[in-house]
């Protein structure tokens, strides 16, 4: 028997699997570096989260909306591991539970699952423990490396990089004062410095990035311009007076801006469709960013500037059209 | 701290004066004077704004009423489908007319390719809307008229009356059907029609749309209609008409006498809710015999089409 | 080596998977019986000629096109005329064709069937255009506009250049370029003859990377012909779209709604070209054409030139037999070409390829929803947003679907070939496109 269908009548091979492990994969070297220097912890985080994240996953689609379930398409994985990646190494157990409980069932699950949620899921669950959790959620233990390497400070626990500038600033120190208590720019591009598991090695997300890039998982227009956006008003801001705000080269390494930029503001379903699209919502982003980090209340504001800028996506998809063919006539 | 009370009452009372003067003036520059009629009518219909009637909403059906009543036009093209006679006598008494009154509709699905009667020739990879694939070709089992079984009528069908049955892959209508004729037009193919529903809803009409000449037709489909004229000359009211090669059964002429039903040689004339066909002395007892046609309507779900539900 | 030419707005590349690229041109006797198709072209169909138990001659006019957009069609075949009938065509339903018992080969006597090629013409534009048009040239790149139409300029435009479409873009098909590389010489005289009838000095003929003998061969050639100039472009689908290959060619862009001709461009098909060097020099009607038979499971890979209504199933023949795992037989290439429900299905002049596709390749992939990547976006080279369009055709939303542009659709299904959620993307635009252009037309009406 012949079958028919419409054309076209080949497909692409890729897939939404593909795609979504390609995300995984791409999140390994920060995964690495988070195990190196945060040790089993990160590794429990890291497990607890994916695991919890699936099993809610299946839980809602076989019970509640009693549909097919898709569980090994990825995308619960990819939730759990970047959620894992905003919590700090040391946070309790049944707090990373919750939080992936927020991830799937409330951020994703309700808006009717893949596709559908209008904000990224895995941010919506480190704000809601940011808010719910604030002490949990922001004693971060400083990076203890398996062998070699001496932490900076002795303490088990200790602020991030943003945290302390946050803090000095308000206690009236000048920046430049407070650079001596920083990791450094080496080691902070590195990953030694206090953060969220996911966050702190810039350089390993980065390689992650580079990978996504060349698998075309992501395309370059949101994190350019994320990145230039940030590093443009950072840097004027510095120039105005380097004593109250940071350089810009400071701010690139530290908190969760190349995780932010690289894994959160190119999350497929939460963003623009459009290149125009992509390169607003990474400006927006970027502004939005730097504003929370130097006047906001929180030192770091990618969190809520990505998810802020969420909330406008289907705004730019309407006023970012892509240039139709013929819309202008071009003569050669 | 009383000042500041005080002070807040004075400010707020000052605001919500000049705001009341301010609205009641625009109120009044911008005021649309409207029939009264028109909430009157309105009243009586029945809100479903399903567009049976051929206006966007309930409101414009009225609107359009009372604007042809005020130009002393006549009623009677106005149907409102959905809530029939009833609705419309009342309609009318609301503007101080009467109106005749309207035999009810129902919509008929006038195909019968079954998997048994029209067995599937070609597989169909698509998605699930009759509208692309009437497009993309004839159909499974090759007719080019017959119903192609995706659900678009069931899509359009606002009153939950109109069913894919899963046994033989066509839709099947329920007494919930208010004739406002969505369906009909969802249908690409032209297969359902609204005719009347008929005494003790008892119907007879052509069951096939099948344009063809006799011999393609009955290659794909073993009910179809073949043209052969038998019906037209046993009606003893020139009730059917023979174009196209396809019989119709005018719904204002026929007087269900059923004459035809068993002349069709190939079975495509549908008797619907008639008592069984037995000896004239048994008529009688016979009927309140569960109907002929009246299929188990509960064994007739909603076609499981991820596609309608999604966004 | 300098970059190529191509359009600059998405596109995409599927497999090429040209295996029967390397196979000369098989020429097939006709078929014991032909079903010609009395609408072979965009348009209205043609007036048949003959009736039930005329003797026909091959080449002989069997169905005029009175319409303004219509084609003669001609007899392929010699024999007795069984019946005028319904006919199962590529359109998925069944149409009137003209069915001949086929006796002998005997050719209209007014036919030069020699092979000598003659390059010397000396036709006014108006007779070449009146003679493509009596001789029922379509386009022979699948779209099958009556060439004539194409080349009656409307009044105050004027054509500056002709574009020779040699692209075949498509996956699979290879007929142009077995074309190309037989009939070369034919070919660029066709296109001087094209120019001629529309009065230009130029003409350009693109043909993508991936038949690098055929770009040596043609530029040879060239070098024997005025104004003819051979332009590799890069490999990318859908480059042998009308536009697509203006823009790749010219740099110039057809405004949206418009016909090439707004931009002084007029598009022909290499066959086409060919078709018109034989109708002019050779006086010989559209009969035959060459048709790719082909598939990964196909025995042989064959170009065949096949004599119009003959069906399909004689050439399957030919090229191996219809292979055991067959699932779907197409009509063109694999993202444009349409599903045949039959094996008896004629060709006929709009058919470039036959392909086959085994069980595996047919079903489509899971359907997943929509993650909103903008891949669709991202490649519709007429800029659209696929997405967008098949979802507000889903919900019927036509007003909307107009204001999106859907009419600028030219269907090309990158979009659905590249979305990973595998959705029917196309086929719901389809609808919208169709829906919309039934709107105009009734509001034309008005």
């Amino acid at each position: 028997m012949l079958t028919v269908s419409g054309s076209p009548h080949v497909h692409g091979d890729d897939s939404v699997k593909k795609i979504m492990y390609g995300v995984v994969y791409a999140m390994v070297p920060a995964i690495l570096v988070s195990i190196y220097f945060f040790g089993l912890d990160a590794l429990w985080v890291l497990l607890t989260a994916s695991v919890s994240c699936i099993f809610f996953e299946w839980l809602v689609q076989k019970f509640i909306i009693k549909g097919p379930v898709t569980i090994n398409d990825g995308s619960a994985l990819v939730a759990g591991i970047l959620l894992a990646f905003n919590v700090p190494a040391n946070i309790p157990i049944w707090i990373i539970i919750v939080g992936s409980f927020v991830t799937i069932v409330v951020a994703k699950m309700s808006f009717g699952g893949l596709g559908k949620n209008p904000f990224n899921p895995a941010l919506v669950g480190r704000i809601f423990l940011l808010i719910s959790f604030p002490v949990q959620m922001t004693t971060w233990p400083l990076p203890k490396p398996l062998y070699g390497g001496t932490a900076v400070m002795d303490a088990v626990t200790g602020p991030t990089p943003l945290g302390i500038l946050k803090e000095g600033v308000k206690m009236g120190k000048t920046v430049p004062e407070l650079m001596p208590e920083m990791p450094g720019y080496v080691n902070e591009l590195m990953g030694f410095q206090g953060g969220c598991i996911g966050e702190i090695s810039a350089i390993a997300l980065i390689l992650g990035a580079f990978y996504m890039l060349v698998r075309r998982i992501i395309t370059w227009h949101t994190p350019t311009a994320y990145l230039l956006t940030f590093f443009a008003f950072t840097g004027i801001l510095h120039l105005i007076d380097p004593t109250q705000y940071a350089d810009p080269f400071f701010h690139l390494v530290t908190g969760g801006l190349m995780l932010g930029v690289f894994f959160m503001a190119t999350d497929m379903v939460s963003t623009p469709i459009t290149y125009r699209g992509m390169l607003v919502f990474g400006v927006g982003a970027g502004l939005l960013t730097a504003i929370i980090r130097i006047w906001g209340a929180y030192p770091e504001g990618v969190a809520f500037a990505i998810l802020i800028m969420n909330a406008f996506t289907p705004l730019i998809n309407r006023a970012f059209k892509p240039k139709r063919f013929g819309e202008k006539v071009v003569q050669a | 701290m009383n000042d500041v009370i005080i002070f807040s009452i004075i400010s707020l009372s000052a605001i919500g004066v000049v705001a009341a003067i301010v609205l009641y003036g625009v109120a009044q520059k911008f005021k649309v004077i409207e029939d009264p009629r028109i909430d009157v009518v309105e009243e009586a219909l029945p809100a479903a704004n399903c567009g049976g009637c051929g206006f966007a909403g309930c409101r414009n059906f009225a609107e359009a009423i009372v604007k042809a009543v005020s130009n002393e036009e006549s009623i009677d093209d106005f149907n409102c489908p959905v809530g029939g006679s009833e609705v419309m006598t009342k309609v009318a008494e609301a503007v101080g007319l009467t109106v005749e009154e309207k035999e009810p509709l129902i919509a008929v699905v006038r195909c019968n390719g079954n998997r048994a009667n029209a067995p599937k020739k070609i597989n169909y990879d698509g998605p699930a809307t009759c509208a692309f694939a009437h497009n993309l070709y004839s159909g499974e089992s090759g007719c080019p008229n017959g119903c192609l079984g995706l659900g678009d009528c069931v899509v359009s069908c606002q009153f939950d009356a109109i069913f894919i049955n899963p046994e033989t892959g066509l839709p099947e209508v329920n007494e919930k059907c208010v004739a406002c004729g969505a369906c009909v037009k969802a249908c690409p193919r032209n297969i359902i029609e609204l005719r009347p529903k008929g005494k003790k809803d008892r119907r007879i009409y052509v069951c096939c749309v099948n344009e063809e000449k006799g011999g393609p037709a009955k290659k794909n489909c073993s009910v179809a209609c073949i043209g052969c004229g038998k019906c037209v000359k046993v009606c003893p009211f020139d009730a059917i008409t023979l174009e196209n090669n396809l019989a119709y059964i005018d719904p204002e002429k026929c007087k269900l006498c059923r004459k035809c039903v068993p002349e069709c040689p190939t079975g495509a004339i549908h008797e619907l809710n008639f008592p069984p066909r037995k000896k004239p002395a048994e008529k009688k007892a016979e009927e309140k015999d569960p109907p002929v046609e009246a299929k188990d309507k509960t064994a007739a779900t909603k076609p499981k089409n991820e596609e309608n539900n999604e966004n | 080596m300098t970059t190529l030419k191509t359009f600059k707005r998405g596109g995409v590349h599927p497999a090429e998977n040209k295996i029967s690229a390397n196979q000369p041109i098989v020429v097939l006797d006709p078929p014991k019986q032909a079903f010609i198709p009395l609408n072979q072209n965009l348009g209205a169909p043609a007036i048949p000629l003959i009736k039930k138990g005329d003797e026909v001659k091959v080449g002989q006019l069997i169905a005029k096109g009175e319409a303004f957009i219509s084609s003669n069609v001609h007899s392929s075949v010699s024999g007795k005329v069984l019946k005028i009938d319904a006919v199962i065509d590529t359109s998925g339903y069944k149409k009137m064709a003209v069915v001949i018992n086929v006796e002998g080969d005997e050719w209209e006597p007014s036919i030069d069937r020699s092979e000598t090629i003659k390059r010397d013409f000396s036709f006014t534009q108006k007779e070449i255009i009146d003679k493509i048009k009596e001789m029922g040239i379509v386009g022979l790149g699948g779209a099958t506009f009556p060439s004539h139409v194409k080349l009656m300029i409307p009044d105050g435009k004027k054509p500056e250049v002709l574009l020779i479409n040699g692209v075949e873009c498509e996956p699979y098909l290879t007929s142009d370029h077995q074309l190309m590389m037989s009939n070369g010489e034919e070919a660029l005289i066709g296109t001087s003859i094209l120019m001629k009838g529309l009065g230009v000095k130029k003409a350009y003929i693109g043909i993508e990377n991936n038949k690098p003998d055929a770009i040596s061969y043609l530029k040879e050639l060239a070098e024997g012909f005025k104004g003819i100039k051979v332009v590799p472009l890069k490999v990318k689908y859908p480059q042998g779209g009308e536009k697509q290959l203006i823009k790749a060619v010219t740099g110039r862009e057809v405004p949206s709604g418009k016909l090439p001709i707004e931009v002084g461009a007029v598009v022909n098909n290499v066959g086409t070209a060919f078709a018109v060097y034989q109708a002019i020099q050779k006086n010989k009607p559209l009969v035959e054409r060459v048709v790719t038979v082909t598939g990964k499971s196909v025995a042989k890979p064959s170009n065949f030139l096949a004599r119009i209504g003959t069906p399909i199933s004689i050439l399957i023949d030919n090229a191996g037999g219809v292979p055991e795992d067959t699932g779907k037989i197409i009509s063109g290439g694999p993202m444009m070409g349409k599903a045949l429900l039959s094996l008896e299905t004629p060709v006929v002049k709009g058919t470039s390829g036959i392909l086959i596709m085994n069980k595996q390749e047919t079903h489509r992939v899971e359907m997943l929803p929509c993650i909103r990547c903008g891949r669709c976006v991202s490649v519709c080279p007429m800029g659209l947003e696929p997405i967008l369009l098949s979802q507000l055709s889903r919900l019927q939303m036509w007003e909307d679907v107009e204001k999106q542009k859907v009419m600028d659709c030219i269907e090309c299904g990158s979009c659905q070939y590249t979305c990973p959620s595998g959705r029917p993307l196309l086929d719901y635009i389809r609808v919208g496109k169709n829906k919309v252009g039934q709107i105009i037309r009734n509001r034309g009406k008005k």
